[in-house]
C-alpha cells in the first residue's frame, strides 16, 4: 500500500450514496388544464398556442388555432372571450389578450397566406352539410381534413350564415370573413349557395354507415346521395311579441333589419330609434341605427342592466357610441311615432313586475330583438327526430333521434354564440367520422385544471395587458369601419409573453436551478426535465418555485 | 438593479433561464453543462439553502476563473455532509483545517499561489456563520486588513447548525435555538443586533462586499462573478436558511429567503472600497409577519399569545434597513407601469 500518512483508503465520491432512499414522497411532472382552455366554447388549445407564439413562431401558433377552429381572424373579432373571463392573470393584473393575439395571428395567416392541407387520404364518403354559418363551416372544415367529401348547401346568397347576416361590418369587416370562408372552400368542399335543401332522408344513403364506395365512384356524386348529414341552419327567425299597435306604428324585427343591411338597400329607420330588448342583437341592432344616421338610438330592456344578457364589451361600446338605456321598462302600446312604455320593478326572485306607471316615449321607429328561434322546418316530420322547446335534440354526440342526421349550432340546446357553434361543428365532425367507420369518438380525459394557487407568481414580470386602438367614437357613429383595431408584431408578441404557462412547463429551469441535490435532469429544448429518483430527497423545493404549477409531489409507496 | 435584467420576456430574469433569453443572457445555473462543484450525495438535509448556496456560487466561480478555483473550508454542515470521510462531493480542490482558521489558510493559499506566479488560480475560503462571525473572525478582519487575494462567502443560516442549532453571533433578536430557549420574560435571543459582518467588512474598506440570498440565484452569481474581478481581499454573505434549524418546511427554503428579502430584514446590496454601489429593490413589500410566522424558531412569537412589542421590535429593524439601503425606489412604481405596454414592446422585439 502506497498512501501517504493516516490515509488508508482511497479517495472516493459521494456519488456512492445514494440518498433517493430518504425520500418518502416524489416530485411528478405533470400537465394541466388552463383555465382558458377550458372556457374555450371552440375547445382551443390556447396556451399551447401562446405558448409558440410566444418566440415569434407565429405560423406554428396559427396552426395550432386551426387545430379547432378555422377562423382565428373572425373570432380574433367577434368572439365574447370566455377565455380571457376564466384567464388566472386577471388575478394577478390583467387577463392576456388571449382575443387580440388570435386575431394577429389570424390577420397574419390571411397576409402571408397560409393554407391547410388535407393530409388524410380520401375516405370515399360524402357527407352533406346543410348551413354555411360558423358551425357548418367549421363541421365541413374538419370533415376535408378527416379525408371526407363535403358538401355545403345554404339558402342565402352568400356563405357566413350569422356571421354575415347578424354581425354588422363594424366589428366583423365582410374581405376578413370573405378570406377566411375562401379558406376553406379552397381545400375541397363544395358550396352550394342559393340552395334549399327539402327531404332530407332522400338524401341519405340506404343504410347509413355502410361500406364506403368502391372504385371509381369512390367520394364522387354518384347517385347524388350522401354518407351523412350535419344540419346546423342556425336560429334567424326574429322573435315576435305582441304589442298593441296602431296602423301608423313601424315594427319591425333585429334580425331582419340586420340582415337587410347585407341587401341592395339599408332599412329605413327614421331619427329616432327605439330597440326592445337587452341581448347582443339588441346592441348591434342600436349601434347600426346610429350608423344609418339616427340621432338617437334607445334600447328599452325590462330588466337592468346588471342582468343584461348582452356582453359587457358590447354595452359600453354601444354607450359610447351615444346609444341610451332605458332600463325596467316594457313597451306596452305602440303608434303613431310614440311609445307607450311601462315602468317596472324588480321583484325579490329578480323578476321584474309591472308598476303601473307609464311614460312617453317618442320613436318613428320599434326594433324588436327579443331572442330567435330555430328553423325546425328541414327536421321536422324526419321520423325520430325530437324537439323540445324549439330546439332539436341531439345525442351528446350530435346525432338526432335520426340515424346519419346530425346537428349543431343555435338549433340545438345551448349557448348561441359563434363560437360555441364552432365547437359543435368540430365535434359533430368527428361524432360524423366515427360513425361513418361504425364507431364511437371517444374524446381523451382532460387534465385536472390548474388553478391560480399552484402558480408561484413572485417569478412572472410585472406587466399589464396591451390595450387595442380603437377607432373614435365620432368616426364610429359615421361610418361603418371596424371599431377596434388590431396589435402589431411587437404588441402582440408581449401580449403573448404575458401569459403564465399555466399548468404546463415551459423549460423555465427553475427546477434545475435550485434543487439543492442536483436532482433534476434537464432533457434539453423541447424535451424538458426529469427527476433523478437516485438522489432526489423529496425535499419538494422544485415544486414549490416551480412558476407554472407543472411539478406535483405524490407519496412514495410504503 | 445590480446585474442586468432583462426586459420583459415572460419571467425575464426572474426565473434561472428560459428559452426565451439569449445565451448570455442564461444563469450558470441553467446550463446543462454546469460544473456541479458540489455533487449528487452529499448527505445535507432535505431543502438545505447551504447545499445550495455553495454550489450557485461555487458554480459561478468556476465559470468565472475557467474552472481554476481552490475552496478552503471551515468546520460545518457544509464540511460535514460534504465529506465523510473518505467520500467526497466536492468536484474542485477544496481544503479543510479547522472551525475557526478558514480565513487564514485561505490567505495560506493565495501566498503559496503568489510564490509560485500563479495568478491564474483564485482562492475562496467558505463557511457558516459560527465560523465565519465568532470563531474565525479574527482570521478573517486580518484577511481583510492585509487584502490578501481571497474571495471569502460566509453561508449564514444564523447559528451554529452542525453540532444542533446553538446560537452564534449572527443569530438574530427573539429566534430560538437549542441555547437561547423560548421561555421566560424575553424569550429567544435576547441580543438586538448581532453582528453585521458586511458592514464590519466595508469598514475595512476591502474592494468589494456583497450580500446575496439563495432566493435570488442569479443575484448571487452576479456577486462572485463580480467580486473575482476584484483582486485582493472580497466579503460576499449570503443568507441559506435551514430548514431543521428554523423549523421551516424543506420546500419553502428559497420562500423564506424571498421573504427576508422583500420585508426588508435582509438587505440585498454590494459595497465598493467601503461604499454601497448598489442594493436590490424590495418588489413586493411584505409584514415582518409574514415571514415569522412560517420559522418555528418564532412560534413563541405568537403563542400562547402574540408579543407584539417583539415582533413591532423586528418590523424596526426591517423598517431601518429599507431606509438606510433604499430598498424601495421613491418613485411610485404605479406611475412607471402605466407607461410600460407598448413602450416596453418595442424593447423585446428590438
Ligand atoms: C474549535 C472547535 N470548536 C467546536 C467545534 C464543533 N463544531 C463543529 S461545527 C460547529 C458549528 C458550525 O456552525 P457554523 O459555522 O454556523 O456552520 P453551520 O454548521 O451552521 O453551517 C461546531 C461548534 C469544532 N469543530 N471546533
Ligand atoms: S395566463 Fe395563459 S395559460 Fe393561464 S389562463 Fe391566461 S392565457 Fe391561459
Ligand atoms: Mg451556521
Amino acid at each position: 500500500m502506497n498512501k501517504p500518512f493516516a490515509i488508508t483508503l482511497e479517495v472516493g465520491s459521494s456519488r456512492a450514496n445514494q440518498t433517493g432512499s430518504w425520500r418518502t414522497e416524489r416530485p411528478v411532472y405533470v400537465d394541466s388544464l388552463p383555465p382558458c382552455n377550458h372556457a374555450c366554447p371552440a375547445g382551443e388549445n390556447i396556451q399551447q398556442w401562446l405558448y409558440q407564439g410566444e418566440d415569434g413562431s407565429y405560423e406554428n401558433a396559427w396552426r395550432q388555432i386551426m387545430a379547432d377552429n378555422p377562423f382565428p381572424a373572425i373570432m380574433g373579432r367577434v368572439c365574447y372571450r370566455p377565455c380571457e373571463t376564466a384567464c388566472n392573470r386577471a388575478q394577478l393584473d390583467e387577463a392576456v389578450g388571449i382575443n387580440s393575439v388570435e386575431r394577429f395571428l389570424g390577420d397574419e395567416a390571411l397576409r402571408q397566406g397560409w393554407t391547410m392541407p388535407v393530409e388524410a387520404p380520401p375516405s370515399g364518403r360524402r357527407v352533406l352539410v346543410v348551413g354555411c354559418g360558423p358551425s357548418g363551416l367549421s363541421a365541413a372544415y374538419q370533415l376535408t381534413r378527416l379525408g371526407h367529401a363535403v358538401t355545403i348547401r345554404d339558402a342565402g346568397a352568400a356563405p357566413g350564415g350569422m356571421m354575415r347576416y347578424g354581425i354588422p361590418k363594424y366589428r366583423l369587416p365582410r374581405d376578413v370573413l370573405d378570406a377566411e370562408v375562401q379558406r376553406i372552400v379552397d381545400m375541397g368542399v363544395t358550396l352550394e349557395l342559393n340552395t334549399t335543401v327539402k327531404d332530407i332522408q332522400s338524401l341519405l344513403r340506404d343504410g347509413g354507415a355502410g361500406e364506403p364506395d368502391a372504385g371509381k365512384n369512390a367520394g364522387k356524386d354518384a347517385d347524388g346521395k350522401f354518407d351523412a348529414v350535419f344540419v346546423a341552419v342556425g336560429a334567424h327567425i326574429g322573435r315576435r311579441a305582441y304589442i298593441p299597435a296602431g296602423d301608423s306604428a313601424r315594427i319591425l324585427d333585429a334580425v331582419s333589419m340586420l340582415r337587410d343591411m347585407e341587401g341592395e338597400e339599408p332599412p329605413l329607420l327614421g331619427r329616432r330609434v327605439a330597440v326592445y330588448g337587452g341581448g347582443n342583437t339588441a346592441m348591434d341592432a342600436a349601434r347600426t341605427a346610429r350608423r344609418l344616421g339616427a340621432s338617437e338610438a334607445i334600447v328599452v330592456y325590462r330588466r337592468t342592466r346588471e342582468r343584461m344578457p348582452a356582453h359587457d364589451i358590447e354595452v359600453k361600446e354601444a354607450l359610447e357610441e351615444g346609444v341610451t338605456m332605458r332600463w325596467l321598462s316594457t313597451i306596452t302600446h305602440a303608434d303613431g311615432g310614440k311609445l307607450q312604455i311601462e315602468k317596472m320593478a324588480l321583484d325579490e326572485t329578480g323578476f321584474p313586475q309591472p308598476t303601473g306607471e307609464f311614460t312617453e316615449l317618442e320613436a318613428d321607429c320599434l326594433v324588436l330583438a327579443l331572442g330567435q328561434d330555430a328553423d325546425l322546418s328541414l327536421l321536422e316530420g324526419v321520423s325520430g327526430v325530437e324537439f323540445t322547446d324549439g330546439v332539436v335534440q341531439v345525442s351528446p354526440e350530435l346525432m338526432t333521434g335520426y340515424p346519419g342526421i346530425f346537428a349543431g349550432g343555435d338549433m340545438v340546446p345551448g349557448e348561441r354564440t359563434v363560437t360555441v357553434g364552432i365547437g359543435h361543428g368540430k365535434k359533430a365532425a368527428r361524432c360524423i367520422d366515427a360513425w361513418l367507420r361504425s364507431d364511437h369518438y371517444t374524446r381523451e380525459p382532460k387534465h385536472d385544471l390548474a388553478p391560480f394557487g399552484n402558480l408561484n407568481t413572485w417569478y412572472y414580470e410585472d406587466a399589464p395587458a396591451t390595450v387595442r386602438p380603437q377607432l373614435d367614437a365620432a368616426r364610429r357613429t359615421t361610418s361603418f369601419d371596424e371599431v377596434v383595431g388590431g396589435l402589431d408584431a411587437s404588441n402582440a408578441l408581449f401580449e403573448a409573453r404575458r401569459c403564465l404557462s399555466c399548468g404546463n412547463c415551459f423549460e423555465c429551469d427553475n427546477c434545475y436551478g435550485v434543487c439543492p441535490d442536483n436532482a433534476v435532469i434537464k432533457l434539453g429544448v423541447g424535451e424538458r426535465y426529469q427527476i433523478d429518483l437516485n438522489y432526489c430527497k423529496g425535499c419538494g423545493i422544485c415544486v414549490h418555485e416551480c412558476p407554472s404549477g407543472s411539478i406535483k409531489m405524490v407519496p412514495e409507496e410504503a | 438593479m445590480p446585474y442586468q435584467s432583462i426586459k420583459f420576456i415572460q419571467t425575464g430574469s426572474l426565473a434561472v433561464g428560459g428559452r426565451l433569453l439569449a445565451e448570455d443572457q442564461r444563469s450558470v445555473q441553467s446550463g446543462a453543462q454546469r460544473s456541479n462543484s458540489l455533487t449528487l450525495g452529499h448527505r445535507a438535509c432535505q431543502g438545505c439553502g447551504e447545499a445550495l448556496g455553495a454550489r450557485i456560487a461555487l458554480d459561478a466561480c468556476q465559470r468565472a476563473t475557467g474552472g481554476k478555483t481552490i475552496a478552503v473550508n471551515a468546520t460545518g454542515c457544509l464540511e460535514v455532509f460534504s465529506t465523510p470521510y473518505p467520500e467526497t462531493s466536492w468536484q474542485l480542490p477544496w481544503l479543510h483545517s479547522l472551525f475557526g482558521n478558514a480565513p487564514a489558510v485561505a490567505a495560506g493559499v493565495a501566498a503559496a499561489l503568489r510564490a509560485k506566479s500563479r495568478d491564474d488560480v483564485r482562492v475562496v475560503g467558505q463557511g457558516g456563520d459560527g465560523g465565519t462571525v465568532d470563531i474565525g473572525f479574527a482570521c478573517l478582519s486580518g484577511m481583510f486588513e492585509r487584502n490578501d487575494d481571497v474571495l471569502y462567502i460566509c453561508y449564514d443560516n444564523e447559528a451554529y447548525m452542525n453540532t444542533g442549532v446553538q446560537r452564534s453571533g449572527a443569530t438574530p433578536y427573539a429566534a430560538r435555538t437549542a441555547t437561547t430557549e423560548p421561555v421566560g420574560p424575553e424569550p429567544g435571543n435576547k441580543f438586538g443586533q448581532g453582528k453585521n459582518v458586511p458592514m464590519i467588512a466595508m469598514a475595512h474598506e476591502i474592494p468589494y462586499v456583497a450580500t446575496a440570498t439563495v432566493s435570488d440565484l442569479r443575484d448571487l452569481e452576479y456577486k462572485v462573478e463580480r467580486a473575482m474581478e476584484f483582486r485582493g481581499a472580497r466579503y460576499l454573505h449570503v443568507l441559506v436558511p435551514c430548514p431543521l434549524g428554523w423549523g421551516s418546511a424543506p420546500e419553502s427554503t428559497i420562500e423564506v429567503a424571498r421573504l427576508a428579502t422583500q420585508t426588508g430584514l435582509f438587505p440585498v446590496f454590494e459595497a465598493e472600497d467601503g461604499e454601497v454601489v448598489s442594493a436590490t429593490p424590495i418588489r413586493h413589500r411584505t409584514g415582518v409577519r409574514d415571514y415569522l410566522r412560517i420559522q418555528r424558531r418564532y412560534a413563541h412569537l405568537f403563542k400562547p399569545a402574540e408579543r407584539t412589542e417583539m415582533i413591532d421590535r423586528i418590523q424596526r429593524g426591517a423598517d431601518r434597513n429599507i431606509t438606510r439601503f433604499g430598498l424601495l425606489p421613491a418613485d411610485d412604481i404605479d406611475a412607471e407601469l402605466a407607461t410600460v405596454g407598448a413602450g416596453r414592446a418595442e424593447e423585446i422585439t428590438s
